[in-house]
């Protein structure tokens, strides 16, 4: 499978990463690059192979459904390049 | 007095017990070091000189009482993805501009606890992504080895390159760093350092900033094996903040160093043997499997037949992973905000400048293999092929072998700016051959210097061994230490 340009525009768009028109080109010979690369896997048959969904032969820790940690507001906000009462800034979203 | 930033750990620890110097003296020669050797090599991205002093005169207090933790003093460097609270972390990335966390990462609060000093912030690859620590927003961090007759810089290998450029430069006795598809193993090949990436689950990742959950984890870079041994004993644990970290107690070690190897199984995996593998890389592989039979191992071929599909695997996961661990950084909570003229134009315009190009692209192809139709061809696919990796690995440890002896990368140190490399991103994953099949099957490995190549830059061997089998690996590697002896290089730096 191969991307083309309008593909690369529409997952940068989904990435929210702004490409320009020359990054979007370039993008798309390196991509193409890459997923001409893993394409090998084409060659593995997974007939009847569970996926991998953990290296770990231990059943996932679970906790108690209750409030462990919080109440430091300042801390939450303090690196955030905008904020007023300890909320975070944005532009306006809804009208 | 003797240059005290070339002892090892174990030599130092001993030392302050006995009081034959500080533990001030020991970080002001640090320091010293930094300052002289720091501009040519750019290992460190932030020094942290006061708050090292600081934690060595604490460290004076306990050690003067006859108190002090097992690393009591002990001068260290962290890589930049460790969360430190209130000092820098940004991953070496321009999107995380002026972090400054408000919480301690787990392994590196063991390492304070345990009486350790910080010496600052290590260069990087940025988010961990890349093979030469040249996709760092603060420029290459540069390999302290030259090929012989040449003053051509070198790269010191990546991610965890200015971990690996400051432990053989001598700017930190030791450095925390991570591995998520060969970043610990290869910088440290590349230095003529040790480096050892423990069992998925053996470190915590609370605190860590997150590149590719499923594979990354966190292990030590040292100048020899007793070392390694010594710093992950300190940064293993179990946490309940890490929902993966395994429920089993962190061994001692050391204790592994020195004891016969008489009687244990190695394994030689055919499918190590690639295609255009270079006659010094074979010629070393050899030279390893021979100290390791001198010493009384017994050697045995193994076949792993999946080996080569785990570099195109890792291809997928990886960056499916980070595209969706990396969609935090928006502008809003943390780091760089470049305005827009709606928020979604400041979302696409923070992360277009905020994220290197190497990130964007597998941010990009991660986004590609889980969207809409190609999840199943692409990610689910590579998870499949994960579940035949490790039961590769696992078959071989069935039939009773306990390590796996086999090259770690494909060459010694490459030049910073190599152009074939920068112009195909692929040829630099293929780094990566060596290393990234034990991450995809969460197992441990780790690197041990073995000898020079003809251009005299340091090469290394990779043991790989079986879940939490670390023990293993610092006793084995301890063999090949032994036989293979230590290498430095020469101070062209300060």
């Amino acid at each position: 499978m191969s991307v083309d340009i309008e593909t690369v525009k529409r997952v940068a768009r989904l990435a929210r990463i702004k490409v320009s028109d020359e990054g979007a080109e370039r993008m798309t010979g390196q991509l193409n690059g890459i997923l001409g690369f893993v394409e090998q896997l084409d060659e593995v048959d997974v007939t009847g192979v569970e996926p991998l969904t953990s290296v770990v032969e231990q059943t996932m820790k679970k906790r108690q459904d209750g409030v462990t940690d919080g109440n430091y507001p300042d801390d939450v906000t303090r690196n955030a390049p905008m904020t007023e009462d300890n909320f975070f800034m944005v532009p306006k979203v809804v009208e | 007095m003797t240059d005290l930033t070339k002892l090892t750990i174990a030599e130092a620890r001993e030392a302050l017990k006995r009081k034959d110097f500080t533990a001030t003296d020991l970080t002001s020669a640090f320091l010293k070091n930094i300052e002289a050797g720091n501009g040519a090599l750019n290992a460190y991205v932030a020094v942290t000189a006061d708050k090292a002093l600081e934690m060595a005169k604490a460290s004076d207090e306990r050690l003067a009482k006859g108190e002090g933790g097992a690393l009591e003093g002990i001068p260290l460097g962290v890589k930049d993805l460790f969360a430190t609270k209130g000092i820098h972390t940004q991953a070496c990335s321009h999107v995380l501009d002026g972090f400054k966390p408000t919480y301690e990462s787990t392994v590196t609060s063991n390492l304070w606890a345990d009486g350790a000093v910080m010496l600052g912030k290590l260069n990087m690859d940025e988010f961990a992504m890349g093979s030469s620590n040249e996709s760092s927003y603060y420029g290459p961090a540069v390999n302290p080895w030259k090929a012989k007759g040449s003053d051509e810089k070198l790269v010191p290998g990546g991610s965890s390159g200015g971990s690996a450029a400051a432990v053989a430069a001598r700017l930190c006795m030791g450095a925390t760093a991570t591995d998520t598809g060969g970043s610990i193993r290869q910088p440290a090949a590349f230095t003529g350092t040790v480096g050892i990436k423990p069992t998925y689950g053996r470190c915590s990742r609370w605190g860590v900033v997150a590149y590719a959950s499923s594979l990354d984890q966190a292990g030590p870079i040292a100048h020899d094996v007793r070392d390694a041994a010594i710093l992950l004993k300190s940064m293993a644990s179990v946490d309940a903040k890490d929902t993966t970290s395994v429920d089993i107690e962190v061994p001692d070690y050391e204790a592994a160093i020195g004891q016969s190897v008489k009687g244990l199984k190695i394994g030689i995996p055919a499918e190590y043997r690639i295609e255009g593998l270079p006659a010094e890389i074979d010629a070393l592989w050899k030279q390893g499997i021979q100290m390791l039979k001198d010493a009384g191992a017994e050697i045995v071929d193994i076949s792993l037949p999946h080996t080569k599909y785990a570099l195109p695997a890792y291809y997928i996961v990886a960056p499916a992973e980070a595209s969706s661990n990396l969609a935090r950084y928006d502008g809003v909570r943390y780091g760089l905000r470049v305005p827009g003229k709606d928020i979604v134009e400041m979302y696409e315009n923070s992360r277009a400048a905020g994220f290197g190009s190497e990130v964007q692209r597998r941010i990009l192809v991660g986004t590609y293999v889980l969207s809409a139709g190609y999840y199943d061809a692409y990610y689910l696919k590579a998870q499949k092929v994960r579940t035949l990796i490790k039961r590769d690995f696992e078959q071989a440890f069935h039939a009773g072998v306990d390590a796996i002896l086999t090259p770690i990368t494909p060459s010694s140190a490459f030049a910073i700016g190599d152009k074939e490399l920068a112009a195909d991103p692929v040829k630099m994953y293929l780094q990566d051959v060596f290393s990234v099949t034990l991450n995809m099957a969460g197992l441990p490995g780790i690197s041990v210097p073995a000898g020079l190549d003809s251009k005299g830059l340091p090469l290394g061997l990779q043991l790989i061994g079986r879940p939490f089998g670390e023990s293993t690996l610092f006793q084995t590697a301890s063999v090949i230490e032994q036989a293979a002896g230590r290498f430095t290089p020469e101070a062209w730096w300060a």
